[in-house]
């Protein structure tokens, strides 16, 4: 055997084990996509919440009733607004699927290029170890969600923005085992955000810090794996 | 110097047979139809390299069926994993080799 033979067949090997057990087909282009979705988002929001807070008039459990005090801070005041709530909720999910959708179509190409099986066993781990931490996230919204409504304690709904960026972290770092290393990082700063986000209650920062989560860091990292894998 | 050449394994000549033992290497169990999509070779191709490694065992074969469907999985043994291990130590050995002469 020659030298270079040797070298391509080590080469081999080593594409082979990581081919078989990492995911290195996602999309560096999607991370950029579903940052700008997450920042569009956060300005509808911003937009739904500015709206809200100048009509002294609001829909609690679809009965018309007057704020006694209309200069309520808008984030206190979504936790009885029933409609806005719903709005809310609404917004997010649009986000979120159309991140799905774009990393799915995206890396389903960038799959067919690598020569990877878009649907075997190595996606089937990365969308477990995602998926299992993320729906115990979105159960606990609704928790927070519910209690926050029932209660009118404005604690709780204060919650839901860490428990969003501190779960969504938790997926990626138990997925990151089956894709790019890089994945395991976000997921860190993820976590990190999310813990400072709920020392800060009440401040009305919520909203900065999600946007600065799910829409700037998606957007450095995307275009940052973008320019490493993507090609 | 060519006394690493006689030191590689017999049973890893064939490239595929290689490849089955890094995804093995790498997993700790693999099915048959995803080790299929990754090697890109056909059943009958696949099945008598397995059956090969099978026969040497390094390899242990799990059967067992998702809901009607039967389903195949595959492990290294350790003997399976230490012949692969000093396979590539011997190719690791002759690229040295060749590098030095």
């Amino acid at each position: 055997m020659e030298e270079t033979e040797l070298q391509n067949e080590l080469a081999s090997i080593r594409s082979i084990m990581e081919r078989s057990s990492k995911f290195i087909s996602l999309s560096g282009l999607s991370g950029i996509l579903a940052g700008i979705y997450a920042l569009i988002g956060a300005g509808v929001v911003y937009k739904l919440l500015e709206n809200a807070n100048a009509d002294p008039y609001f829909f609690i459990n679809g009965v018309r009733a007057k704020l006694p005090d209309h200069k309520m801070p808008a984030f206190s005041r979504y936790i009885i607004d029933t409609t806005l709530i719903w709005e809310l909720v609404a917004v997010g999910i649009i986000v979120l699927l159309a991140s799905v959708i774009t990393a799915v179509l995206l890396s389903s190409r960038q799959a067919k290029r690598k020569g990877q099986p878009m649907w075997g066993s190595v996606s089937r781990s990365l969308l477990f170890n995602m998926i299992t931490p993320l729906l115990a996230g979105c159960a606990l919204i609704f928790i927070l969600l519910f209690w926050g409504h029932y209660s009118f304690i404005t604690f709780y709904v204060n919650l839901i923005v860490p428990v969003m960026l501190i779960f969504y972290g938790l997926a990626l770092v138990s997925a990151s085992n089956f894709t790019f290393g890089e994945v395991k990082y976000l997921g860190l700063l993820e976590i990190v955000l999310g813990l400072v986000c709920a020392c800060l209650p009440g401040y009305g920062l919520n909203l900065l810090f999600w946007a600065f989560g799910f829409g700037v860091l998606h957007i450095i990292y995307g275009a940052l794996m973008y320019f490493k894998y993507d090609k | 110097m060519s006394i690493a050449f006689d030191k590689l394994d017999d049973a890893f000549e064939h490239r595929v047979r290689l490849q089955i033992m890094s995804v093995l290497a790498a997993n700790e169990r693999y099915d048959f139809n995803s080790l299929k999509d990754l090697l890109g070779i056909t059943d009958g191709n696949l099945a008598s390299h397995l059956k090969a490694l099978e026969k040497e065992e390094y390899i242990v074969v799990h059967k067992s069926f998702l809901g009607r469907k039967p389903n195949t999985n595959y492990e290294a043994t350790e003997k399976g994993k230490k012949a692969f291990k000093d396979h590539l130590n011997t190719l690791e050995q002759l690229i040295k080799q060749q590098k030095l002469s």
